[in-house]
C-alpha cells in the first residue's frame, strides 16, 4: 500500500515538474524558443529525470535492505549470550521471533531476552512499511528543488538531460557487470566457507563423494558427515558430456554442412526453422523425453542383449542431451560456414575443385575458428545442463566410465543438495556452492575460449 | 533487325580489302570487316574452328529474367591474348565465366548456345567439369588466395587433382609456378607464411601462380589488375606478355591502354550484344559501330 | 565421341590425359556425393528426432486432457447429511457418494462381503468436496436425488484408458479382483464417459492425478514472465543502445562486452545459486516467490536480450544515423529519432525469444525453492509459487502412474505457448522486414 502510494506520488510530482518548468522556460524566452538554449520540453525532461531517479534509486535501496537491515537491528537487541551461538541455532530462534512478531501460532515461550527483541522487531517492521515514503520522496524534493533552480534561458537543459540519460545507459550496462561479479562473489564465500569444513584437497583428489545427510539441529556444524571428493561427479559429468558431443557434433556439423552448403535455397527455407523449433524446446521437455521414452528403451534393449544395465543410464541422458545439442550446434556452424566469403568458393572452383572438395578443403577450414567455438559453447552447455540429468541420469556417485552404468554428474549434486532441507551451516549444503564455483570455472574458461575463437575468426572476414 | 538498320549500316556490311596503317607506323595491317547481326568483326585472317583454341556460337545466358548475353559468337585464337570490353554491366563478367562454366553453381543462371575448347563442346554431357576448369584456369577480379599458407595455395591444385608424384616433383611445381608468376624471388624465404598475409598485387600473382600450377591451356582473368596499384599493374602485364607464350589468355578489362599494351583481340560487349570484334588496333582505332567509337572516344581523348 | 578423344586432346599427353587421372576423378566424385548424403541423412535424423520427441509427448499424453466420469444417481440423503447445510463434515457426502455407486452396481446398502474403502477408491478423493460444495451453494438440494457424472479414481480412469494391464494377478494389479468386477461392471453399463479435462487449466497441483491441474503454474510463470518483460526489456535496450552507439571502445566496454557474451552462456542453474545466495540469503527475498524467480530470470535474460537488441541496432544502415547527424541532431536526437524506430521491432523480436526462453527455464527456479507442491496461485509477488516447467518436472517425478500421462500434457501446454511467443516473434520480424 504504502509503496504503491509512493511510487504513485513519485511520479505526480515529477510529471507536475515537467509540465511546470517547461511553462516557465517558455515564459523566459518570452514565448518563443530562439531566446533558449535548449528546447522548453527539455528544460522539463530535466526536472522529471532530476526528480523521479533520486526517488526511485532510494525507493529501491529501502526494498533491497529493509530486511535485511531490520533482521539485524533485530538481532542486536537479543543478549549476548543468545547471539554467541552457532548459527543454525540462531537462525531456528530467529524464525520463532519472527513467529511472535508476527502474532500468529506460536510454539512455546520465547527463552528469557529474545521477548523483546520480537516486540522490537514487531515495531521495526510497521514502522518500516511507512517510513519508506519520506525516504524516497525526501531525495526527490531536493531534486525537484535543485532541478528548477536551474531553469534559465541559457542553461543547456539538452546537454544536462543527455548527460542523465547516457549515465543511466552505462549503468544498465553495468549491470552485466554487476551480474557477474554477483556470481563470483556468493559462490565464492560459500565454497570459502566450505573449504574451512573439509579442505581443499580432499575435495579435489577425493575418489568419493557421499555428502551425507544435513541433520537437523543437535549435529556438530560442520562435523564430518561424509565424503566430498569431486572426482565421481567429474567422471560422471565427463561421461555424460562425451556421450552427448559425439551424438550432437557429427550429426550438427553434418547438418550445418548440408543446409549452408548443399541444400537448394528452396529445402533451406524449409529446413531451417524446423530445427530451430528443436532449439527452442525447453531442456525440461527433454528430460522427460529421456526419463520417460529414451531410458526405458535402452534399458530394455541392453537387458535384453544381456548387459548389465543400471537403473538410470548415463547413456539415455547423454544421447538426449546431445539431442539438445544437435541445433546449437547446427545453428552456430551455420553461421560459421555461411560467413566464409563467396570468392574463397569461386577460388576452389576455378582450381578444379569439386563442389564437395571446395566444401571439405576450403569452405570447412577457412571456417573452423568458428566451428570450433561453436563445439567449445556446445561443450559448456553440456557440462551445465541440469534438467536433463536430474530426471535421467542418477544420484549416486559412480567412479566410472560405463555408459550403461547410473552416474551422477555435478549439476545434479547442486540441484539435489540445494532442493530440500538446507542448513547454510553444513559442509553438504555448502559443498554445492564449491561445485558451483567448479562449474563456473570450467564454463568460464571454455566460453571465454570459444568467443576468442569466433572473434579471431571475424578479424579475418570483416 | 528492321531493313532500314540495314540499309544504313550499308557501307558497313559491304566486305571489304583495305590496308590501314593506324598507328602510322609503318607496320599496316589487313583485314575484312563483316557484319552479322549485332556484330561487327574485323578479320585478319581465315581460320578454321579445328584450329581455334575456343570458340562460342549463339551463347544467351539468363539470370532469371535477366537476358544478360544476346547470342554471342566469338573465337579465341592459340597463344593470344583477348581482351573483353565494355561499359559496366554489360556481361563481360558472366560470358568470362561462362567460359569455363563458373556460373554453373550460381542457382538461377542458364546458359544456351555452344562453347567449344579445341572443337568439343564444354558443356556437353559428358564433359566432366573438373576437366574443363583443370584446362581452364581463371583468376578473379579481387584476389582471392586461401587462408593457407603460400605452398599450400599453390600445391592446391596439384594434390587435388593428383598431378605430381611425390613431395620433391610438388616443390617444384610450386616452385616453378612461382617464379612464373613473378613471385619466387619476393616469397622464397616465407613459403609456409599465410598467403592472406600478402600485398595485393602479390596476392594477385599468387593467384596467377596458383593457376598456372595447374598447366592450364587457357587462362581467363577478370580484372585482374582493378584493385591494385600501377606499379603492380604494370608487373601483372608484363606477367600477362609472358604467359601468353605458353598459355591463352582471356582478360576482361577497362582500361583501354592496358587492352593496347596486352592484348592481341578485342571484343567489345554493350548490354549483352558482341558489338565490335578484331585485332586490337582495328577495334579501338577504327571503331565501324557507334557504340563502340562513344565508348572509345571516351576514355582515348 | 568420347570422353577419351574429348579430353585428351591436350598438348604433350599430359597426367590428365592418363586413366588413372579418370579412376582417380571418379572417386573425387564419389566422395563429394558421400559428403552430400552424409548432410541429407544427419538432417533427416535430427528431423526424425523432432518427430520423435513430439510423437512420444503427443502419443503419451493426449489423453491427459482427458478425464473418465462416472454417471450416478446421488442421493443427498438428509439423514446422512443433517439439517445444517454449512457445517457437514466432508465425509457425509462420501457416503452419499458410495451410496450412489452402490445403487448403480446394484449392491445392497449395508456392505456385507466387501470392504466399503475398495468402494470409495473407485471414484475420486475430490468428489465429497465438489458434493460439499454443490450443497453449500445450493441448500435446497438436500432430499433430492440428481442424475451426475463425476470423475473417477485415477487407477479407474488408467485402466479405463487402457493404460492398466488388467490381465495380471491380483497382487500386481493396482485393482482388486473385486474392484476389477466393478469396473467392468461401470463399463458394460455405459455408465463411465471420457470428458474433456478442463480442470487440466482450471485446477492448480494435488496429489491425486485426477484432479491436478496447471493453473498455479501458468499464473505463476506469466507473472515471472510479467517481471522478466518489465525489467530485463529497458535494461537491455539502454545497455545495448549505449554500448552499440556511445560507449568508447577501450578495455572497459571490452571487459563489458566479453562480460555479456559470457553471461549468455553461463549455466542457468549458477544463476539459481546467485538467487539463492544474494537474493534468498542476502537480501531476504521470500523463498519459491515470484519476485525471487522473476529476479533470477531477469538477470538470466538480460544478456540474451542485450546481444539480440545489439544486433538489432547493427543491422541498422549507418545513413539513417549520419542523415540524422548531418540535419543537426544530437547524437541523442539521432539515436532516438532514426535508429531505434528502425531497430525497434527487431529488438522486441530478440525480446519475446528470450521470455520464451524463460518461460521454459527450470533449474534455477528449484534453486530458490520452487520444488515444493504448491496448491494455489501466488496471490502477490511474494507469495509461494510454482511454474509450468517446474510442474513438468515434479510430475515427471511423482510415482502415481496417472501423472506420466500429465506430465506430457503439461509438456503439450508448455509448448503451446513457447509455440505463440515464437509465431508472434516471427510475425513481428517478417512485418518488420516487409517494411524495411
Ligand atoms: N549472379 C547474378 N544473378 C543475377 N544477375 C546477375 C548476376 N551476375 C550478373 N548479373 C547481371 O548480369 C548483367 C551483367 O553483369 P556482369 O557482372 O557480367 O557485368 P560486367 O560487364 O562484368 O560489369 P562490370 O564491368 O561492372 O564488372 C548485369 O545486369 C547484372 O545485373
Ligand atoms: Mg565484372
Amino acid at each position: 500500500m504504502a509503496l504503491q502510494l509512493t511510487t504513485l506520488a513519485l511520479f505526480l510530482i515529477a510529471i507536475t515538474g515537467f509540465v511546470m518548468t517547461r511553462r516557465r522556460a517558455l515564459a523566459q524566452g518570452d514565448g518563443t524558443r530562439r531566446n533558449l538554449h535548449s528546447q522548453p520540453k527539455y528544460h522539463g525532461y530535466f526536472v522529471f529525470l532530476a526528480t523521479l531517479l533520486p526517488g526511485l534509486v532510494f525507493l529501491g535501496i529501502f526494498l533491497l535492505f529493509k530486511t535485511p537491515v531490520v533482521n539485524w537491528l533485530t538481532m542486536n537487541q537479543l543478549p549476548a549470550e543468545l547471539r554467541n551461538q552457532g548459527s543454525g541455532a540462531l537462525s531456528l530462534l530467529f524464525s520463532r521471533i519472527e513467529q511472535h512478531a508476527a502474532g500468529g501460532q506460536t510454539f512455546g515461550e520465547l527463552p528469557e531476552g529474545a521477548q523483546g527483541a520480537a516486540d522490537f522487531l514487531a515495531m521495526a517492521r510497521r514502522a518500516a512499511t511507512w517510513a519508506i515514503i519520506p525516504f524516497a520522496l525526501f531525495p526527490a524534493a531536493l531534486g525537484f528543488w535543485f532541478a528548477q533552480s536551474r531553469v534559465q534561458p541559457t542553461f543547456r537543459a539538452r546537454n544536462a538531460t543527455e548527460k542523465i540519460v547516457r549515465g543511466l545507459m552505462i549503468v544498465c550496462a553495468t549491470l552485466a557487470v554487476l551480474t557477474t561479479f554477483g556470481i563470483v562473489m556468493s559462490v565464492l564465500f560459500e565454497a570459502i566457507r566450505f573449504f574451512r569444513m573439509e579442505p581443499i584437497s580432499e575435495f579435489l583428489f577425493s575418489l568419493e563423494w557421499n555428502p551425507g545427510t544435513a541433520i537437523r539441529e543437535g549435529q556438530a556444524a560442520g562435523a564430518d558427515q561424509g565424503s566430498f571428493g569431486i572426482a565421481p561427479l567429474f567422471l560422471g559429468t565427463l561421461l555424460i558430456a562425451t556421450i552427448a558431443m559425439a551424438t550432437a557434433v557429427p550429426l550438427g556439423l553434418l547438418s550445418a554442412i548440408y543446409l549452408a552448403e548443399l541444400a537448394k535455397p528452396r529445402v533451406r527455407k524449409i529446413l531451417k526453422p524446423m530445427l530451430e523449433v528443436l532449439a527452442g524446446i525447453p531442456t525440461v521437455v527433454y528430460g522427460v523425453f529421456a526419463a520417460l521414452t529414451v531410458s526405458p528403451f535402452i534399458i530394455n534393449l541392453g537387458t535384453s542383449m544381456g548387459f548389465d544395465v543400471g537403473a538410470k543410464v548415463a547413456l539415455a541422458a547423454g544421447i538426449v542431451m546431445g539431442f539438445m545439442l544437435i541445433p546449437f550446434i547446427s545453428s552456430l556452424s551455420d553461421d560459421a560456414i555461411t560467413a566464409v566469403p563467396d570468392k574463397l568458393r569461386n577460388g576452389a572452383y576455378s582450381m578444379g575443385a569439386t563442389h564437395g572438395e571446395t566444401i571439405t578443403r576450403v569452405v570447412l577450414p577457412a571456417a573452423l575458428p568458428g566451428l570450433v567455438g561453436a563445439v567449445l559453447l556446445a561443450v559448456s552447455r553440456a557440462i551445465g545442463e541440469t534438467m536433463i540429468v536430474l530426471l535421467a541420469a542418477g544420484l549416486r556417485a559412480n567412479l566410472t566410465f560405463n555408459p550403461l552404468d547410473t552416474t551422477t554428474t555435478v549439476t545434479v549434486q547442486i540441484a539435489n543438495l540445494l532442493t530440500g532441507d538446507q542448513r547454510f551451516d553444513s559442509a553438504k549444503t555448502l559443498s554445492a556452492f564449491a561445485l558451483g564455483l567448479v562449474l563456473f570455472l570450467v564454463t568460464l574458461a571454455l566460453n571465454v575460449g570459444a568467443l576468442k575463437f569466433q572473434q579471431r575468426y571475424q578479424e579475418k572476414y570483416d | 533487325m528492321t531493313d532500314t538498320t540495314t540499309e544504313m549500316d550499308g557501307n558497313v556490311a559491304e566486305l571489304r580489302n583495305t590496308v590501314r596503317d593506324p598507328k602510322g607506323q609503318g607496320d599496316p595491317k589487313s583485314y575484312r570487316i563483316s557484319k552479322d547481326g549485332e556484330t561487327t568483326r574485323h578479320e585478319d585472317a581465315a581460320w578454321a574452328d579445328k584450329d581455334l583454341k575456343m570458340y562460342t556460337r549463339d551463347v544467351h545466358v539468363h539470370y532469371g529474367d535477366n537476358h544478360a548475353i544476346k547470342g554471342v559468337s566469338v573465337d579465341v585464337r592459340p597463344n593470344e591474348v583477348l581482351a573483353l570490353m565494355g561499359p559496366s554491366g554489360c556481361g563481360k563478367s558472366t560470358f568470362l565465366r561462362c567460359l569455363n562454366r563458373m556460373n554453373d553453381p550460381v542457382p538461377n543462371a542458364r546458359i544456351d548456345g555452344t562453347i567449344a575448347l579445341e572443337g568439343e563442346n564444354i558443356y556437353d554431357k559428358d564433359y566432366d567439369v573438373v576437366m574443363v576448369r583443370l584446362r581452364i584456369g581463371m583468376v578473379a577480379q579481387a584476389p582471392n588466395p586461401f587462408p593457407k599458407s603460400i605452398y599450400e595455395n599453390i600445391a592446391f591444385g596439384p594434390r587435388l587433382h593428383g598431378l605430381t608424384d611425390g613431395k620433391e616433383e610438388l616443390d617444384e611445381v610450386v616452385e616453378n609456378s612461382l617464379r612464373r608468376a613473378g613471385l619466387w624471388e619476393e616469397v622464397k624465404d616465407q613459403l609456409h607464411q599465410p598467403g592472406t598475409n600478402l600485398s595485393g598485387g602479390q596476392q594477385q600473382r599468387l593467384c596467377i601462380a596458383r593457376a598456372i600450377a595447374n598447366e592450364p591451356e587457357v587462362i581467363l582473368m577478370d580484372e585482374p589488375c582493378s584493385s591494385l596499384d600501377p606499379v603492380s599493374t604494370n608487373t601483372i602485364e608484363e606477367l600477362i606478355m609472358e604467359l601468353k607464350k605458353s598459355f591463352t589468355v582471356v582478360i576482361v578489362t577497362h582500361d583501354m591502354q592496358q587492352a593496347e599494351r596486352v592484348s592481341d583481340r578485342v571484343a567489345y560487349f554493350h548490354l549483352g550484344d558482341l558489338v565490335e570484334v578484331g585485332p586490337t588496333n582495328a577495334v579501338i582505332r577504327d571503331a565501324q559501330d557507334q557504340r563502340t567509337k562513344e565508348y572509345v572516344s571516351g576514355h582515348i581523348g | 565421341m568420347t570422353d577419351a578423344t574429348a579430353q585428351g586432346s591436350a598438348p604433350g599427353g599430359r597426367r590428365i590425359d592418363s586413366d588413372a587421372f579418370r579412376s582417380r576423378l571418379a572417386t573425387r566424385r564419389r566422395k563429394g556425393a558421400i559428403l552430400k548424403y552424409s548432410g541429407l541423412i544427419a538432417i533427416c535424423i535430427a528431423l526424425a528426432i523432432l518427430g520423435t520427441l513430439l510423437f512420444s509427448i503427443v502419443s503419451q499424453g493426449w489423453q491427459g486432457f482427458l478425464r473418465t466420469n462416472v454417471e450416478l444417481e446421488i442421493t443427498y440423503n438428509e439423514e446422512i447429511i443433517g439439517g445444517d447445510a454449512e457445517d457437514i463434515p466432508s465425509g457425509a457426502f462420501q457416503e452419499i457418494a458410495r451410496n450412489g455407486l452402490q445403487k448403480a452396481l446394484g449392491l445392497p446398502p449395508e456392505a456385507e462381503d466387501y470392504d466399503p474403502s475398495d468402494l470409495n477408491a473407485l471414484i475420486s478423493s475430490g468428489v465429497r468436496y465438489d458434493l460439499q460444495q454443490a450443497v453449500r451453494d445450493e441448500p435446497e438440494l438436500i432430499g433430492r436425488t440428481a442424475q451426475l457424472s463425476v470423475p473417477v479414481s485415477s487407477t479407474m480412469d488408467m485402466a479405463y484408458k487402457g493404460k492398466l494391464n488388467l490381465d495380471v494377478d491380483e497382487g500386481r494389479r493396482q485393482l482388486s479382483n473385486q474392484q476389477l468386477e466393478w469396473f467392468n461392471q461401470l463399463q458394460d453399463d455405459g455408465r463411465l464417459h471420457s470428458e474433456f479435462y478442463w480442470g487440466l487449466f482450471s485446477n492448480s497441483d494435488s496429489r491425486s492425478p485426477e484432479l491436478a491441474g496447471l493453473w498455479a503454474g501458468i499464473v505463476g510463470s506469466f507473472v515471472m514472465i510479467g517481471i522478466v518483460a518489465a525489467f530485463a526489456f529497458p535494461i537491455a535496450v539502454a545497455a545495448a543502445v549505449y554500448l552499440e552507439e556511445f560507449a568508447p571502445k577501450n578495455r572497459w566496454t571490452e571487459l563489458v562486452e566479453v562480460n555479456i557474451n559470457n553471461l549468455a552462456a553461463v549455466p542457468s542453474i549458477i544463476f539459481g545459486l546467485l538467487g539463492l545466495a544474494v537474493f534468498l540469503n542476502t537480501l531476504g527475498f521470500p523463498r519459491s516467490s515470484p519476485l525471487a524467480g522473476g529476479a533470477v530470470l531477469v538477470l538470466m535474460t538480460l544478456p540474451i536480450i542485450i546481444i539480440a537488441a545489439r544486433s538489432a541496432l547493427r543491422s541498422v544502415p549507418p545513413s539513417y544515423r549520419d542523415g540524422a547527424l548531418m540535419l543537426g541532431a544530437s547524437r541523442n536526437q539521432a539515436v532516438m529519432k532514426t535508429v531505434l524506430p528502425t531497430a525497434l521491432p527487431g529488438m522486441l523480436t530478440g525480446t519475446i525469444i528470450g521470455l520464451a526462453q524463460a518461460l521454459g527455464e527450470t533449474a534455477p527456479l528449484l534453486l530458490i525453492g520452487m520444488q515444493a507442491f504448491v496448491a494455489a496461485p501466488p496471490e502477490g509477488i511474494n507469495d509461494t509459487a510454482t511454474a509450468i516447467p517446474v510442474q513438468i518436472y515434479l510430475w515427471a517425478n511423482a510415482p502415481e502412474r496417472g501423472f506420466a500421462e500429465k506430465t506430457q500434457a503439461a509438456i503439450m501446454v508448455l509448448l503451446m505457448f513457447l509455440l505463440i511467443m515464437n509465431a508472434t516473434a516471427i510475425i513481428l520480424r517478417n512485418r518488420f522486414q516487409k517494411r524495411a
